[in-house]
C-alpha cells in the first residue's frame, strides 16, 4: 500500500467512523454550496431574464439621423441594426413623423412598422384592431377623445405633400391606442401607407430598438454603430437603461449579501464541527504523535478529512443549487435558468476555501496536543 | 554499550518536583523494570525517556545523541525512528483494522508495507485477526497488536507502560513470553510496572519514590560508571 492509499484509508475510515457528526458538516457545506451556486446561477442569468422583462417597457436604444439631417435612410438603419446580436434583438421600429390636417388643424401622423412596434412597444394597449391594410390607422387616445374617433370610425385628413397639390384622404380607424406617452397624441399608420400618401420612401425620423442587454452592453453596441454607420446616431434611452442597471445593481448587492451570510454560517458550522472532532480525538492525536506522526501529518489528515467533506458537499451543493436556481427562476421569471460550468467549479472552489478557513483553528489546536497525554490516561 | 544515559535528570512542574536528580544508564539488550507507587515519577520518567517530555534539568542521551534540548519536531523524529511504545490502555486506532494499526506506524515512519505488517502480526500470533477492528479483539490480542505496532519499525528501545496492567494471567503470560523472545533477540526493553511479578522477569529493576531513585538492582552488581 503506497502512502497515498494509506492516507486515503486513514481519512476515509476516520470520516466513516464519525459519520453522524460529519454528516452535519457535509450538510452545512452542501447548503452553502446550494445557496452559492443557486444565487450565482440566478445572478448570472438575471441580466438575460431581467433584460427580457425590461423589454416590455419599450425601446432602450434609438437611432436618429446624424448631424443636421432630419431623416435617416432605412438602409442605413438596417446596416446599424445588423450590428446588434440577433439573439438579443427584440425588434427595431422605424417611425416617420409628418403633419396632416383635420379641419384645418395640424395633426402629427406617425408612419411606423406596426408589426415591429408590437414587439418594441408591447405596453401599447389597443382598443379595437391593429391596422390590417395601409389605409387603416390607429388613433392615439388623446386625439380620439378630441375629435371623437373610435374603432370602426373614419377620419378625413388633408395632406400636403412636399411636391404636388394638397388632397384629402379618408382613412379608417381600426382602433384606439393608449401608450401613456407621446403616441397618445398621434395618428399611427403603417409606414408604407404614409409613404404611399407622401412619397419619399425609405426614410424615417427615428428608429426605436428594443434589445435584451444591459446598459453597459448597449453603450458598447452604440459605440460600434457610431463607428461603422456614421450616417446614424445611436442614443441610449437612459430612463430604461438606467432603471435596468439600478435594479441589477441592487440585486447584485442582495445576492452578494445573502451568499456571504450563508458562507459565513457554513464556515461557523464546519469550524464548530471540526473543533468538536479535534477535541474528541485528542487521545488519538496524542497517540499518533507518540508513534511518530509529525505536525505535518496531523494537519494533512485533518485537512484531508475537511477537504473530502468540502468536495462531497460542493458536489452535493452544485446539484441541489442547480435545482434551487431553477425553482427560483421559474417562480420569479417563469423561465428556466442556464447554468454555466464555471459556476460549478466556482462552487467547488468556494466549498474548499470555506472549509480550509473553517479548519484552520481546529487543526492548529490538533497540532498543540501533546503526545504525553496518552501516557497520562487523559 | 549504553543505549540510554540519564545524568542528574530532574523534572519540575511549577512547585512540584516530579523527578529529582535521576542518573541511570541502560545497556543495549538490557531488560529494565521501573517500579514505584503511584505518583513516584514512573510515568514522568517514561515520558522523558520516550521523548514525549523534556527534562527540566540534566541530560538524556539516547543512542549516543543528547536529546535534552531538542525541539518537538526533532523529538518526534527520534520517537518515530528509535522508540517503540507499548501502552497499558493499548491505544489502538478504533477505525483501522489490526494490520492497518501496524501499518500506520510504518506510514509515519516511511512507507506502509502490508506484507511486513502481516509478518509482525504473525510474530505476536495475530495473523488470523489482521482484518479485525480493535473492538473485535480481546484485551490480550489488543496488547499483542500494540506490541506488533511498537516493533514494526525496528526500534532501538521498547518502552512499555504497565503492559500487563489490563490483562488476565493467561494474557499476561503471553505478553511476557513475547518480551522474553524480544529480549533474547537483543532488544532493549524498559517496562514501567507496579507488579513485582512482571518486574521479576526483567534483568534489572529500579525503584522510584517521590521522584527519587531508591534502589537499582543492577548497580549492586555493575555500577553504571563501570561501563558496559
Amino acid at each position: 500500500m503506497n502512502r497515498y492509499a494509506m492516507f486515503s484509508k486513514i481519512v476515509l475510515s476516520s470520516l466513516a467512523r464519525r459519520r453522524s457528526r460529519m454528516l452535519v458538516a457535509l450538510l452545512a457545506v452542501g447548503i452553502g454550496g446550494t445557496v452559492f451556486l443557486g444565487m450565482g446561477a440566478v445572478y448570472y442569468d438575471i441580466p438575460r431574464q431581467m433584460g427580457r422583462e425590461f423589454r416590455s417597457y419599450g425601446a432602450n436604444l434609438i437611432l436618429v439621423p446624424a448631424g443636421e439631417e432630419a431623416s435617416l435612410s432605412l438602409e442605413d438603419a438596417a446596416r446599424a441594426t445588423a450590428l446588434l446580436p440577433a439573439e438579443q434583438l427584440i425588434g427595431a421600429t422605424p417611425f416617420r413623423y409628418e403633419t396632416m390636417y383635420y379641419n384645418m388643424q395640424g395633426l402629427t401622423v406617425a408612419g411606423a412598422d406596426l408589426e415591429a412596434a408590437r414587439k418594441t412597444s408591447p405596453y401599447w394597449q389597443v382598443e379595437g384592431d391593429w391596422p390590417r391594410t395601409d389605409e387603416e390607422v390607429l388613433a392615439g387616445l388623446d386625439i380620439a377623445e378630441h375629435i371623437r374617433l373610435y374603432a370602426g370610425s373614419s377620419v378625413t385628413l388633408e395632406i400636403a405633400p412636399p411636391e404636388g397639390r394638397r388632397f384629402k384622404k379618408e382613412l379608417r380607424v381600426s382602433g384606439v391606442v393608449r401608450s401613456g406617452g407621446a403616441e397618445d397624441g398621434f395618428i399611427l399608420m403603417p409606414l408604407r401607407g404614409l409613404e404611399a400618401l407622401l412619397g419619399n420612401p425609405g426614410r424615417a425620423n427615428v428608429v426605436e430598438i428594443s434589445i435584451a442587454a444591459t446598459g453597459e452592453q448597449i453603450s458598447l453596441l452604440a459605440e460600434e454603430i457610431r463607428a461603422v454607420v456614421p450616417e446614424v446616431t445611436p442614443r441610449l434611452v437612459r430612463r430604461i437603461a438606467d432603471s435596468e442597471t439600478t435594479v441589477l445593481n441592487k440585486l447584485q448587492v442582495l445576492v452578494y449579501l445573502v451568499t456571504a451570510v450563508v458562507l459565513f454560517l457554513t464556515m461557523i458550522c464546519v469550524g464548530t464541527t471540526m473543533m468538536t472532532v479535534v477535541m474528541e480525538r485528542r487521545r488519538e492525536i496524542g497517540l499518533k504523535k507518540a508513534i511518530g506522526a509529525g505536525n505535518r501529518a496531523i494537519i494533512a489528515e485533518f485537512m484531508g478529512e475537511g477537504l473530502t467533506l468540502a468536495l462531497a458537499g460542493g458536489i452535493l451543493g452544485s446539484f441541489s443549487g442547480y435545482f434551487f436556481a431553477q425553482a427560483v427562476s421559474l417562480s420569479v421569471f417563469g423561465r428556466g435558468v442556464t447554468l454555466p460550468f464555471f459556476l460549478v467549479l466556482l462552487t467547488l472552489g468556494a466549498s474548499l476555501s470555506v472549509t480550509i478557513l473553517a479548519s484552520l483553528i481546529p487543526v492548529t489546536r490538533a497540532t498543540d496536543v501533546e503526545p504525553a497525554l496518552v501516557l497520562r490516561g487523559e | 554499550m549504553n543505549i540510554l544515559e540519564l545524568h542528574d535528570v530532574s523534572m519540575i512542574y511549577g512547585q512540584v518536583q516530579a523527578l529529582r536528580d535521576i542518573t541511570l544508564s541502560v545497556r543495549q539488550g538490557e531488560w529494565l523494570a521501573i517500579m514505584g507507587a503511584s505518583g513516584s515519577g514512573k510515568t514522568t520518567l517514561m515520558n522523558i525517556i520516550g521523548c514525549m517530555n523534556k527534562a527540566s534539568l540534566g541530560s538524556v542521551i539516547l543512542d549516543g545523541e543528547n536529546i535534552s534540548r531538542l525541539n518537538a519536531g526533532d523529538l518526534t523524529a527520534i520517537r518515530r525512528d528509535k522508540i517503540g511504545l507499548i501502552f497499558q490502555q493499548f491505544h489502538l486506532i478504533s477505525y483501522l483494522t489490526a494490520v492497518e494499526n501496524v501499518m500506520i506506524a510504518q506510514y509515519y515512519h516511511s512507507m506502509a508495507d502490508e506484507k511486513e505488517a502481516m509478518q509482525a502480526l504473525a510474530r505476536v500470533g495475530l495473523e488470523q485477526r489482521a482484518r479485525h477492528l480493535p473492538r473485535q479483539l480481546s484485551g490480550g490480542e489488543q496488547q499483542r497488536l500494540c506490541i506488533a505496532r511498537a516493533l514494526i519499525n525496528y526500534p532501538k528501545l521498547i518502552l512499555a507502560d504497565e503492559p500487563t496492567g489490563n490483562l488476565d494471567e493467561t494474557n499476561q503470560s503471553t505478553v511476557l513470553d513475547i518480551f522474553h523472545q524480544l529480549h533474547a533477540e537483543g532488544s532493549t526493553i524498559i517496562v514501567v510496572t507496579h507488579s513485582p511479578e512482571v518486574a521479576a522477569h526483567a534483568g534489572r529493576t529500579i525503584r522510584l519514590e517521590f521522584g527519587r531513585m531508591l534502589d537499582d538492582s543492577a548497580w549492586k552488581e555493575t555500577p553504571p560508571d563501570s561501563g558496559s
